[in-house]
């Protein structure tokens, strides 16, 4: 997992990416430009955050979960 | 023959869509669709801590920002498993300073290798050739090229090719043997004969009404 350890703890990119979602709904071409991650970095990364359920999809876009919230307060 | 046939498995072409994957790279679970709207270098090596791929390694990260510039990712691939991935990126850094930024696909059950393409039994039957897929922003396969096991990748050749063939995508040309930036480029040959006599008047340099170039 690239966004979070084995102990599901997210690494500094997963939390630079929970952090870009605090602003609210982000597409991942939006995440990429406001992380300088690449964006495919960006999509596999969302897709892991979702499966951990830190975040959430809406149709294109991403939000943070509550418990993604909670986890970078 | 039919267990050669199993080995190679499908040997994709020019111009059809790349075989689709998700496999577990050195930065994490990466599907094809992940690089969808960009240009992806899915490049294939025989094995890590060999002394070729190394030297390869290398110079692909020194072409990895003038790719960026161009809008082209990297990805690597070997049968090899992720923690020898990582180690041997650790230890190119600590021999060589340098790091290596692109992700490196570990197949170790071969799926993206087969569906590549990648392992020519006459070469090996367990490592993959140093295979190039060049994949346009559509995820089209627009160039490959297939090197022995013996011979290191030309990154010239590589940048060239990535060149000509967004120059093609924006332009609509064609580019001669050997053509670098900057160069004249091929006009698309006539499909009529009134095209081909008004092609003689447009101003190009013609050598014939099949052969004519313009500066871009």
């Amino acid at each position: 997992m690239a966004c979070i350890s084995p102990d599901g703890k997210p690494t500094e990119s997963g939390t630079k990416m929970l952090r870009a979602l605090q602003a609210g709904l982000g597409s991942p071409e939006e995440i990429a430009r406001d992380t300088g991650l690449p964006l495919f970095r960006v999509r596999s990364g969302l897709r892991e955050l979702t499966q951990a359920g830190l975040a959430k999809q809406r149709d294109d876009k991403y939000e943070l979960s509550e418990k993604g919230a909670e986890l970078i307060k | 023959m039919e267990e050669i046939k199993e080995q190679m498995g499908h040997m994709p072409r020019i111009g059809e869509p790349a075989p689709a994957f998700e496999a577990v790279t050195t930065h994490g679970k990466l599907k094809l669709e992940d690089f969808k709207g960009g240009w992806l270098i899915l490049f294939s090596h025989p094995a890590d801590f060999t002394p070729v791929c190394t030297t390869e390694f290398i110079a692909f990260t020194e072409i990895h920002p003038e790719l960026q510039k161009r809008g082209v990712e990297l990805l690597g691939l070997s049968v090899d498993s992720v923690s020898s991935h990582i180690a041997w990126a650790r230890n190119v850094e600590e021999k060589t300073k340098v790091k290596i930024p692109f992700p490196i696909i570990a197949d170790l059950n071969k799926e993206v290798s087969l569906a590549y393409g990648m392992i020519h039994p006459g070469q090996s039957k367990t490592e993959t050739v140093r295979c190039v897929f060049i994949i346009d922003p559509n995820q089209i396969i627009r160039t490959i090229l297939y090197y022995p096991l013996t011979t290191g990748r030309n990154m010239d050749e590589i940048l060239r090719i990535i060149d000509a063939l967004q120059t093609t995508d924006k332009n609509a040309v064609a580019t001669p043997a050997n053509w670098r930036p900057g160069d004249k480029v091929v006009v698309p040959p006539p499909n009529t004969q009134e095209m081909a006599e008004e092609r003689l008047k447009q101003g190009y340099e013609c050598t014939d009404w099949y052969l004519c170039k313009k500066k871009l």
